[in-house]
């Protein structure tokens, strides 16, 4: 069977699309989130949507299932918000593990089952984690700069359950995404290292992907493209890339930049245009494969996709516009100044 | 397909930005005032927890010059945990300082990874060794590689510090095979300290220790080439200390030498670094002794140096204005003037210049043009910002006033001598001349005098014939006076048709002028699909005023020009065609269709509040400094090119500085204008009863013109037509008030504001000179006119209608339109159709009411005016109608009883 180091020198793989715009469908409502096994939790739950991988797992699995048919190469775990932290805002910190496991389960089994049809085209899972919703480089409280509503430790501690339940579910690939904080991603990155290595387990690769968040070319936290990059390269992602808050026309200046100074591959999945004036995402399929073949031609990428708004049918468009064009040449890392 | 990139092992460290070490890159400073062992000033501030103030030690340390700052709270009297963390939280916060990285400092690892844990960039640790062995060594090294950190090894192993030249190379070389191949270190992340020690102390063992740091640095170095050499650099001098004169002088000897081995980075003081070259003589010579450990025998150099340095007194240094550019010749203290934007002394600067000059235009094209140019340069690559060049534009126009009479005297006199003598006056052609005009109907302003300004900085003659110019008058100057370039600028969208008539009229005339767009509502797709289509001769959309300089400088290019041209052709002929494609992208529903799908408001469920009062109210000259309160100041800084957040702009970390003093002198002229009664604020703001009678249109009940009884004004509006995702509505505005048949008496009302009074004043700065002022102004006027429109908005919700009675929004909120109700204006993206403005002013009044003067592209004069309705329907909010199809187009003429050319011409913006 071919790994994945494999399938990304032969070609420019596809990571898939968004899931709460597929979960949306569904029209799911609150009893439909809390399954018979919530159905009495003191709190709401409806928009908890990593949740469904517990009480729906079989929703999960038919949305990893089209993205699959789509020709997704790669999926992304249901985790976004499966940490302690996040989860607190449901009261449901204690389900973390679970949930990770749960998810993984879900996109294990799609992938295998598509791996089965055509081994040929190996799938990969990818266990995603989030960005939270707390910073570590930002003070929620605009009169107290240096105050932080939560600390590293705390934070890497939350991932560190976070990944013993994507691994033990089993991933493929560490995918730490939508990083608008720097930190926060370190704590991920420091807590996966950690993990690893504290219980003697090869290291999954990992794919780090950031958020540029407006037209200066920055993230939230302030950092420029390349700093951000310089900052996260101990890790030794086997990619970096940008993903969500931008549409494909607006991310094209800085995965353009990104490809030169990546020293691994590089990935992209913009979102479906920016937000219209209702807060929805109208760029069409075709649209975006159109603007993302352009950097499959310039040899920008090695991986692509979309984040919000995209559905199996963006997935699709971009994966036949980007099959005709070879993946991004590694660069040459050379060894004297 | 692209070249294959190669990647470099260079050191790469971050902060908010990048610091990346290449060989070419010079000596690093590391500022070192942000430790508490080496400052006492900065270790009190942290004792007495006076943040803010150490704050302003690390914002000196960058400003000074450090690439790096280097952060030690190791005090026996302080929690260095604790310290160190609300320290580096504080600095995270402060762009101008967090885009530098943070050397973490400590002898106390605890300490070192607390501090790990708060910054996002890459660190550097300063330091880790084998002092305690091995284990412990690798330990942290794996610790810090966790973090992503680079690290400094000392020279210190399980035996002690070395000193020699030899115990240096080989414990650094110990400590690198270690890292690299049993923790998996990069080599270029892999900083070697290899001690510094205090020389000349009269002990004559460490007569030769700056000669082994400097041997040793070589060596290592050579051994492994991509690590780094790093050292505290005013250990070297600690026998003098209290004696800064003679330290400085050891230091930068020192450094010379370092460096020149291999050094890479030290840690300094910034601010304190006396330049080699420099030096007094004798004390340099001296230096070189002791560093170098030459003519040393029995401490021979120590005891002169010594004796010298008793001779210097410590002399304090004094933070004063620094005026020593006035010692300068009279070019240099011209050309110093212009970049810095100083005032103070250009008359007589100029004057000087003028009488060491043969001719008074020599002092123009010399000088004072040189001295341009480098603003112009340093703009162009970005080191100046807008404001800065407004301000170098006044004290170059401020010189040219001096000259002017004598140049004119000087034409007078070449004149006279040449009618005396018989023979024909030819005065040779100046600078290209650019022509600048608002378009016919459109009375906007500030971003055209801007772009004079600064193709006026870049030696352009500028001709600007202002605002609502016809097209006639334009051309027929441009022609007359020989210009090279013709600009149109224009704010509403009326202005497009305008510009495209002006393109078909050059080229109906036989004009071959290149002409250049700009303007807020300018666009290069508009200019591609619509103008550059009517004229042949060059077409070109400019961003901003900064892009106005390289644009007018291809077109006036004889070798550029034709390449220039042809590739924007290409480029506007691939737009206009990718926008012909895109056209059948979108769904459009049949009107009737858009129609059903209005907004659903659950009228049944809502009672519509009647307001205080029907008809008009008119505010006479409202007062400023309220008005004030409600200024929203980040479109100021967009007036003049300079985007971000409002306050965050104030400490970016690029433009902050210049953010900051433009904000200042706003403000300062703001309260100057409130003080001194400059300019007056009217406004009229009016409610009447109203039901909605169609699907998009509004019946009102005002007063008869005649005084005698009632009439109905029937307001309409259009609808967005595009497809919607299921249960998404086609909004029009008339969804919002309450339909006739619900049998509600529902009211829509509408207010209009403006400032005026600015002209007299422009004409003062003007005659002063002075365009930076100038633009401040209308920009304030812009401001405050929308600020007044925001104060009259709350006044309508909590009083005049009062349909929310407890409000209590903060400044932000209002910016970000969390309010209840909505204040769209005719021409804007929810009722686009800038021809309802009439029945809105006749509502309100006319003319009379506030002053305001409709043109006829329906722009309201003064400039610094804003109009709208009220809709107080709670579920109301902003939206655009986006682009509409023929069958409501046609529905619409109908209703407003406009020829269909007349509705495709106004709406055309929304027509695809």
């Amino acid at each position: 069977m071919k790994t994945l180091q494999d399938c990304l020198k032969e070609r420019i793989l596809i990571i898939d699309g968004a899931m709460g715009t597929m979960i949306q469908r569904y029209k799911l409502e609150e009893k439909d989130y809390r399954g018979s096994r919530f159905a009495d939790w003191h709190t709401d739950v409806k928009g908890n949507n990593d949740l469904l991988s517990i009480t729906q797992p079989q929703i999960i699995e038919e949305i990893h299932k089209q993205y699959l048919e789509a020709g997704a190469d790669i999926i992304e775990t249901n985790t976004f918000s499966s940490t302690s932290i996040a989860q607190a805002d449901y009261d449901m910190q204690s389900l973390a593990y679970e949930l990770n496991v749960a998810s993984a389960t879900c996109a294990r089994n799609a992938a295998d089952e598509y791996t089965k049809k055509n081994p040929a085209k190996p799938r990969f899972v990818a266990g995603a984690i989030g960005p939270l919703n707390k910073t570590l480089s930002l003070s929620p409280d605009v009169n107290n700069p240096g105050y932080r509503a939560v600390s590293f430790d705390e934070v890497a501690a939350s991932y560190t359950e976070q990944i013993k339940g994507l691994v033990d579910g089993g991933v493929d690939i560490i995918l730490i995404e939508t990083i608008f904080d720097t930190l926060n991603a370190k704590a991920a990155i420091y807590a996966a290292k950690n993990y690893f290595r504290q219980h003697h387990i090869t290291e999954l690769p990992f794919m780090i992907s950031g958020t540029i968040t407006d037209a200066s070319g920055r993230t939230l936290s302030g950092q420029t493209l390349e700093a951000f990059y310089v900052s996260i390269m101990h890790a030794n992602p086997i990619s970096v890339g940008l993903n969500c808050a931008l549409g494909a026309s607006e991310m094209r200046p800085h995965i353009e930049e990104l490809s030169q100074i990546a020293g691994c591959y590089t990935s992209a999945y913009p979102n479906a245009g920016l937000p219209n004036a209702f807060g929805e995402y109208d760029e069409q399929p075709h649209e975006t494969a159109h603007i993302i073949e352009e950097w499959a031609r310039e040899g920008f990428v090695n991986i692509v996709g979309g984040c919000c708004g995209t559905t199996p049918d963006h997935i699709k468009h971009i994966a036949d516009e980007v099959a005709k064009y070879k993946p991004r040449e590694l660069p040459v890392l050379e060894e004297a100044l | 397909m692209s070249e294959v990139t190669t990647i470099k092992p260079y050191l790469r460290l971050s902060g908010l930005e990048t610091l990346i070490v290449r060989p070419e890159t010079n000596f690093i400073n590391v500022g070192e005032r942000t430790n508490v062992t080496g400052s006492k000033m900065f270790a009190r501030l942290i004792r007495e927890g006076q943040y803010e103030a150490a704050l302003a030690v690390a914002r000196q340390q960058v400003e000074n010059g450090a690439q790096v700052i280097d952060v030690n709270m190791d005090d026996a009297l302080l929690d260095g945990v604790q310290a160190m963390t609300t320290f580096l939280n504080l600095v995270q916060a402060e762009p101008d300082i967090a885009k530098i990285p943070i050397m973490i400092d400590s002898s106390k690892f605890e300490i070192i990874e607390a501090g790990l844990k708060c910054v996002q960039g890459k660190c550097i640790v300063n330091s880790i060794s084998m002092k305690e062995g091995e284990a412990k060594f690798i330990e942290q090294a794996f610790t810090c590689k966790s973090y992503g950190a680079s690290v400094i090894v000392m020279a210190f192993d399980e035996e002690g510090q070395a000193d020699t030249k030899k115990q240096k190379v080989e414990i650094c070389h110990r400590a690198y095979k270690i890292l690299t191949q049993q923790v998996g270190f990069p080599p270029q992340d892999i900083i070697f300290d290899p001690n510094i020690f205090a020389i000349a102390t009269g002990i004559e063992e460490h007569n030769n220790y700056a000669v082994d740091f400097i041997e040793a640095t070589r060596e290592i170095k050579k051994l492994m080439p991509l690590t780094k050499v790093s050292g505290g650099v005013s250990n070297v001098s600690f026998s003098f200390r209290g004696n800064e004169h003679v330290r400085e002088a050891i230091h930068s000897v020192f450094l010379f030498h370092a460096i020149k081995a291999g050094m890479d980075m030290g840690i300094v003081n910034a601010g304190q670094l006396v330049v080699y070259d420099e030096i007094e003589p004798t004390l340099k010579s001296l230096c070189e002794d002791v560093v170098l450990n030459r003519n040393n025998d029995n401490n021979e150099t120590t005891e002169k140096m010594i004796a010298f340095a008793e001779t210097v007194k410590a002399k304090g240094k004094e933070i004063i204005k620094d005026e020593s550019w006035r010692k300068e010749p009279v070019e240099k203290r011209l050309s110093h003037a212009l970049v810095n934007g100083i005032t103070d002394y250009i008359d007589a600067d100029t004057e000087e210049a003028r009488q060491k000059y043969p001719k008074p235009l020599d002092v123009i094209e010399g000088p004072l043009m040189d001295g341009m140019n480098i603003v112009g340069d340093l703009f162009g690559s970005g080191k100046m910002f807008l404001p800065q060049v407004v301000k170098s534009a006044r004290v170059m126009k401020k010189a040219v006033a001096v000259l002017t009479p004598f140049i004119e005297q000087d034409k007078e006199d070449r004149k006279n001598a040449h009618l005396a003598a018989g023979t024909v006056n030819e005065e040779t052609a100046g600078a290209a001349k650019i022509l600048l005009a608002t378009v016919k109907g459109d009375v906007h302003d500030i971003g055209k005098n801007i772009v004079g300004v600064v193709l006026g900085c870049n030696g352009y003659d500028i001709i600007d014939l202002g605002v609502m110019v016809a097209t006639d008058k334009i051309l027929e100057t441009a022609i007359k006076e020989k210009v090279d370039i013709i600009g149109l600028s224009g704010l509403i969208t009326p202005s497009l048709d305008e510009m495209v008539h002006v393109a078909h009229e050059m080229k109906r005339r036989g004009i071959t002028l290149p002409l250049m767009i700009g303007g807020a509502t300018t666009s290069r797709m508009h200019t591609a699909v619509k103008i550059a289509p009517q004229y042949d001769e060059g077409v070109v959309h400019v961003l901003d005023a900064s892009r106005s300089v390289t644009v007018a400088g291809s077109l006036l290019s004889k070798e550029q020009k034709p390449v220039f041209l042809q590739n924007l052709k290409a480029e506007y002929n691939k737009l206009a065609a990718d926008f012909g494609n895109k056209k059948s992208t979108k769904e459009y529903l049949r009107f009737t269709e858009a129609q059903q799908n209005g907004a659903e408001i659950d009228w049944a469920n809502y009672k519509p509040v009647a307001p205080a009062f029907t008809g008009t109210k008119i505010l006479e000259d409202h007062p400023l400094a309220e008005i004030a309160e409600y200024i929203d100041w980040q479109p100021f800084f967009i007036a003049w090119e300079m985007h971000g957040k409002f306050p965050a702009i104030l400490s970016d970390s690029i433009i902050g500085v210049e953010a900051t003093k433009l904000y200042n002198d706003a403000k300062k002229l703001l309260q100057q204008l409130i003080d001194e009664k400059w300019l007056q604020a009217k406004g009229v703001v009016g409610f009447w009863p109203a039901n909605k009678i169609a699907h998009d249109t509004i019946d009102v009940l005002a007063p008869a013109e005649t005084g005698d009884g009632e009439e109905t004004i029937k307001l309409e509006f259009l609808r967005q037509q595009v497809k919607k995702t299921a249960g998404q509505p086609n909004l029009s505005l008339a969804d919002f008030i309450a339909p006739a048949e619900q049998n509600y008496q529902d009211h829509i009302g509408a207010f209009s504001v403006t400032i005026s009074g600015i002209e007299k004043h422009i004409k003062i700065f003007e005659a002063g000179h002075d365009d930076y002022n100038k633009i401040i102004l209308q920009a304030l006027a812009d401001r405050l006119a929308e600020a007044f429109a925001e104060l009259l908005h709350k006044k309508t919700r909590t009083e005049y209608w009062g349909y929310v009675s407890d409000e209590q929004l903060t400044g932000e909120q209002l910016i970000k339109e969390e309010y209840l109700g909505i204040r769209p204006a005719p021409g804007y993206p929810a009722c686009p159709d800038h021809t309802e403005k009439y029945k809105l002013f006749e509502l309100l009044g006319g003319e009379a009411a506030t002053g305001i003067h409709l043109t006829e592209s329906l722009a309201m004069y003064p400039a610094a005016s804003v109009c709208g309705w009220y809709f107080a329907n709670p579920q109301s909010k902003y939206f655009g109608v986006g682009k509409i199809e023929k069958d409501q187009l046609v529905d619409y003429a109908r209703r407003k009883g406009m020829s269909m050319e007349d509705a495709t011409r106004w709406l055309r913006p929304i027509l695809e």
